[in-house]
């Protein structure tokens, strides 16, 4: 049993580009959920528009990446919108399962045979980020490290991590600072009572609208650091439970407070990746009966997701408002 | 032939591909050149591979530059000289009877490949286009749809009435389901070899019993601490999360059939071929349904459980014991769950995402219908099901899902209250 392995990995994990893409979800979930009350079940079909709008760009169509980009975070916009028309005004559970929905049919459309030609569709596509790695001030060589110890990344991983968490920080400080403004009182008013806010003749629908979209970009910028990360997309990334960490994330870290997101978005990785190193190194003891290891080995990852299960499930029961919420700000009974 | 969703759903020739770094390849031999090599496998569904099948690769100008023939895995590799593009065909003509392209595409593909490098070529193969005539094989997919919506309905009900009765929307309903079609797996072809008659009871008793014990063990103490509907929807998330993996740890991914009722002769009824299997099916199904319906209008519980859902407070202070009717919803819920996933386990053979797959379309019927109406449910249920397998006679199966999704979306546009929902003013 290797400690520093397994804190290595976990914490590799908590700052590396995973940790990234689950923080600026969790950050448009935050905007949707924590701050206007909609339960978006759906924020994976924005991830995966902004992966695919990226991959399929400069791999289908041959375009500069960051032309990529931006068609990325358009289509997350295009999305917002066409979901908001018909959804906004819905009781919130049917909202919830809407969204779901709609991010399903997006995913199985993509990832369709008959989408082959344009997405890759069950193949995954891939194309040259090289772009974004040529602007790399790291040195790259293949015995270049950055870190301590078993915590160390490699120069392309630095570049990665770095544009990301400087984005994280950037988002976050918007966030702080359009939700401080009057704007973001209208918001929080619509979550705390969507007639209240009516009857003082507030375009509650319009304000949702904005919300959606504004949270729908940021988690589009997920996808794009998803799609840069991997230099491609593959449908299977993008099931409904990616949604569901976002939420585990948000809600570990705090709901409606500017650094819950990031801060569970960090926690959630780490202890999922550590759970999980522990348990590999774990099945590989002698001491432990044959039976037992067998069961484990090869079972690391899915015990590892089982957890998150039982977290979402205990901070529910124990500490709904997270780690750093106020407990007052997330009495929110959906309607 | 046609088992449901399987055997007609996703048929893919799926091809790994990645590109094998030269070094990893060369380090058995001493200065061996890094092959090329064209590959795939070919299967239908997930778990039917496909063996003897001819795969001819040219090179752009048509001269032929080997051929293949799958093995048992259904796999296939060809080397070819070099980087370029080749024209790879697969020999229709060795394909399994009844299998052939799936409509729109060729039998001939391009694919270009890196020097060292290996590349994976799809073939979309499924059931061959059948000479049976449009309105026969629209007969067959309204029987098809009607199975299937009556299995959405019977899996709905749980859903919908402890929606009812207590305003919880449970996301972990489809782990129910599955949890049903596992554990008759288990007492069918595992532990007991019972007869899966008997095992689809035995699974309606465990599944009750997890019903009755969830509510007891936690949704009840969660209703007396007052936690807000979004928290109680997040609890359903997690135990959704947190059974699927378990079911996946101890039942493994790969999909699997029961072990009774697989292999039956069609019966001929004019325009339908159905197995006994199916009949059964339909009609255990239409029975259970009426038996529900008729003990919610008649029997003193099934009043309780409509006074209750229609105000609790109120049905408490006549004299109805809100928890008991309560705690028999989750039991007859949680069972009626269960047995849909027998059922679908049987249609379709079982994996861990069985449930999680349905609930989305039992939501979908729920909402169609109107939430909170149990027979909106129904008729949301059945055009859930109806449009799902309706629209295979033009579109490909493995869009299929797609259908009745969309189909929802559209409906809430036009009426957001559903099908039959009373209108309350929202948004």
């Amino acid at each position: 049993m290797d400690f520093d392995i397994i804190f290595g990995n976990a914490a590799r994990a908590a700052f590396g580009p995973e940790a990234v893409i689950l923080a600026l979800a969790a950050i448009g979930l935050n905007v949707h959920f924590g701050f206007t009350g909609l339960l978006n079940f759906g924020q994976v079909g924005f991830l995966l528009l902004g992966a695919y709008g990226t991959s399929v760009s400069v791999a289908t169509f041959g375009w500069s990446l960051w032309v990529g980009v931006v068609v990325g975070l358009i289509l997350s916009v295009a999305l917002a919108v066409a979901l908001g028309f018909p959804t906004l005004r819905l009781h919130a559970v049917m909202f919830a399962i809407v969204t779901i929905a709609a991010a399903e049919i997006i995913r199985i459309l993509i990832g369709s045979t008959d989408a082959i030609g344009l997405t890759g569709g069950p193949l995954s596509v891939s194309f040259d980020a090289g772009a974004f790695y040529d602007l790399n001030p790291y040195p790259d060589g293949p015995h270049d490290r950055y870190g301590v110890g078993t915590f160390e990344f490699t120069g392309q991983q630095m570049w990665v991590i770095t544009v990301g968490w400087v984005l994280v920080a950037l988002v976050s400080l918007v966030v702080f600072l359009i939700v401080r403004s009057p704007w973001g009182r209208v918001l929080k008013s619509i979550r705390e009572d969507e007639d209240a806010a009516r009857s003082l003749g507030k375009n509650v629908f319009s304000y949702k609208m904005q919300a959606l979209i504004i949270g729908g970009v940021i988690g589009g910028m997920g996808g794009v650091i998803d799609a840069i990360k991997t230099s491609g997309a593959d449908p299977n990334g993008f099931r409904p439970q990616v949604t569901f960490f976002a939420y585990t994330a948000l809600l570990l870290g705090g709901a409606a407070t500017y650094l819950g997101p990031v801060l569970g978005a960090i926690l959630f990785w780490f202890l999922r990746e550590w759970i999980e190193s522990f348990l590999r190194q774990l099945s590989a003891e002698a001491w432990l009966p044959g039976a037992v290891a067998d069961f484990l080995s090869g079972s690391e990852g899915i015990i590892s997701v089982a957890m998150v299960g039982l977290t979402l499930v205990l901070l529910m029961l124990f500490r709904p408002q997270g780690i750093t919420g106020n407990r007052t700000e997330m009495q929110l009974d959906a309607r | 032939m046609r088992r449901g969703i399987v055997l007609a759903g996703l048929a893919l020739i799926v091809m790994l591909a990645w590109s094998i770094p030269s070094a990893a390849q060369t380090e058995g031999g001493a200065d061996e050149a890094p092959s090329t090599v064209l590959k795939g496998t070919l299967r239908v569904g997930f778990d039917q591979f496909l063996a003897g099948v001819e795969i001819n690769v040219a090179d752009q100008s048509g001269t032929s530059l080997g051929r293949a023939v799958t093995d048992s895995e259904g796999q296939w590799s060809v080397a070819v000289p070099g980087a370029g593009t080749y024209r790879v065909t697969l020999e229709e003509s060795t394909l399994p009877e009844g299998l052939g392209l799936r409509e729109g595409f060729e039998s001939t593909v391009e694919a270009a490949v890196d020097e060292g490098a290996s590349r994976a070529v799809v073939f979309a193969v499924g059931e061959a286009p059948k000479g049976t005539p449009f309105g026969e094989r629209a007969a067959q997919t309204v029987f098809n749809g009607l199975k299937f919506g009556l299995i959405i309905a019977m899996s709905a009900i749980g859903l919908s009435l402890i929606y009812g009765t207590t305003g919880l929307v449970n996301f972990a309903h489809g782990e129910l389901v599955t949890f049903g079609a596992v554990i008759a797996w288990y007492f069918n072809s595992s532990w007991g070899e019972l007869n899966l008659i008997a095992a689809a009871i035995v699974t309606m008793i465990v599944c009750g019993m997890l019903g009755a014990g969830l509510e007891t063990g936690l949704f009840r103490p969660l209703r007396r601490r007052r936690l807000g509907i979004f928290q109680l929807v997040v609890v359903t998330i997690g135990l959704s999360l947190l059974g699927r993996q378990l079911i996946q740890l101890f039942f493994g991914a790969e999909p699997l059939p029961y072990s009774d009722f697989q292999v039956q002769e069609r019966w001929e009824f004019g325009p339908w071929a159905v197995t006994p299997r199916e009949l059964v099916t339909v009609a255990v199904i239409i029975a259970v349904l009426l038996a529900v319906g008729l003990m919610l209008q008649w029997t003193r519980f099934g009043k309780a459980t409509r006074a209750v859902s229609d105000n609790a407070s109120l049905a408490e202070a006549s004299g109805i014991n809100v928890n008991r009717v309560v705690l028999m919803v989750w039991a007859i819920g949680a069972a009626l769950a269960g047995l849909g996933g027998v059922f679908q386990g049987l249609d379709t053979d079982i994996d861990p995402f069985l449930g999680f797959q349905l609930l989305l379309l039992i939501f979908a019927g729920v909402e169609l219908g109107g939430l909170g109406t149990a027979f909106g449910a129904l008729a949301g249920s059945l055009i859930i099901g109806m449009s799902t397998e309706v629209s295979t006679l033009w579109i490909s199966p493995e869009l299929k899902f797609v259908v009745p999704l969309a189909a929802l979306i559209l409906v809430l546009l036009i009426r957001p209250q559903g099908l039959f929902g009373i209108k309350a003013r929202v948004g």
